[in-house]
């Protein structure tokens, strides 16, 4: 696919992949996605711990990303605005998932694996923990899969989100609460 | 150990592990390619459909002018 000749203005200490990108050029798109491709699933599988729907994430994200391009500023660091759109995919897909259906057999076959790595914690509580997460409000659940169980910091967490450093502290202050009284609700005293 | 700290220790250990060093199974480029032309396509079949149905009405109301030119005043009242 070609969109014909493009001009190419250098400037100093900005991407010529960027600014092609920007003017439709797909051999260009083609090129940050080969560079960010790793980075953008790694971060949608952070959120979604699902590999297959990250991989349909990835594409969802780089089909939206090429479709936002006359937004992207050239003269920006391609990464963190990649990243944000990615984000924003991965919590579609978060809000698209109905909670009894999360824990599906390859989690619990997961849940079932982890139990060697953390043989400290009994399998029925880790169990119930991982369904009462699952049952949290998808932006609550992103923010805290984020800064605690992939131990992101805060800041890094807030851009991705296009939230700030103190929204995100709340989102997991609240998620930690309301898994902690939803355990207690199901018997259960951490 | 107070309360949230444990609650996020146990968090960690529940939550299933992934490894966010893998690569994607296979090649993503073609699929992403490939949504990129089906997104064209419907574009331009959207915007072809529109087109096709502006000349058949267009052509619609020739044909009723010509055929029955009573009705040129009444079309003309009705726009």
């Amino acid at each position: 696919m070609s969109n014909g000749a493009r001009v190419l203005v250098s400037v100093p200490g900005v991407d010529s992949d960027c600014v092609l990108f920007q003017q439709g050029d797909v051999d260009a798109f083609e090129s940050l996605f080969r560079l960010h491709q790793r980075a953008v699933y790694s971060w949608i599988l952070r959120i979604v711990r699902n590999p297959s729907a990250a991989e349909e994430l990835v594409v969802e994200s780089f089909w939206r990303i090429y479709r936002a391009r006359a937004t992207f500023d050239a003269a920006r660091d391609f990464a963190p605005w990649a990243r944000r759109i990615a984000t924003r995919v991965a919590l579609d897909w978060l809000r698209a998932q109905r909670p009894e259906t999360e824990l599906n057999e390859e989690t619990m076959a997961t849940l079932s694996a982890s139990e060697k790595t953390n043989p400290g914690v009994a399998a029925e509580i880790r169990q119930k923990t991982a369904e009462a997460f699952a049952r949290l409000p998808y932006k609550l659940r992103a923010a805290a899969v984020l800064a605690v169980v992939e131990e992101q910091s805060h800041k890094e967490v807030a851009e991705a989100l296009g939230i700030s450093v103190a929204a995100v502290k709340l989102r997991v202050f609240r998620a930690v609460r309301l898994l902690r009284k939803d355990l207690e609700r199901h018997g259960i005293k951490p | 150990m107070n309360d949230e700290v444990r609650m996020k220790k146990l968090l960690k250990q529940a939550v299933r592990p992934v490894d966010v060093r893998a690569e994607p199974a296979r090649d993503l480029w073609p699929a992403v390619l490939r949504r990129i032309d089906q997104d064209t396509g419907t574009d331009a079949s959207v915007q072809s459909g529109w087109l096709w149905l502006d000349g058949a009405l267009l052509a619609g109301l020739v044909v009723l002018g010509v055929s029955f030119p009573t009705t040129i005043p009444l079309l003309l009242y009705y726009l």
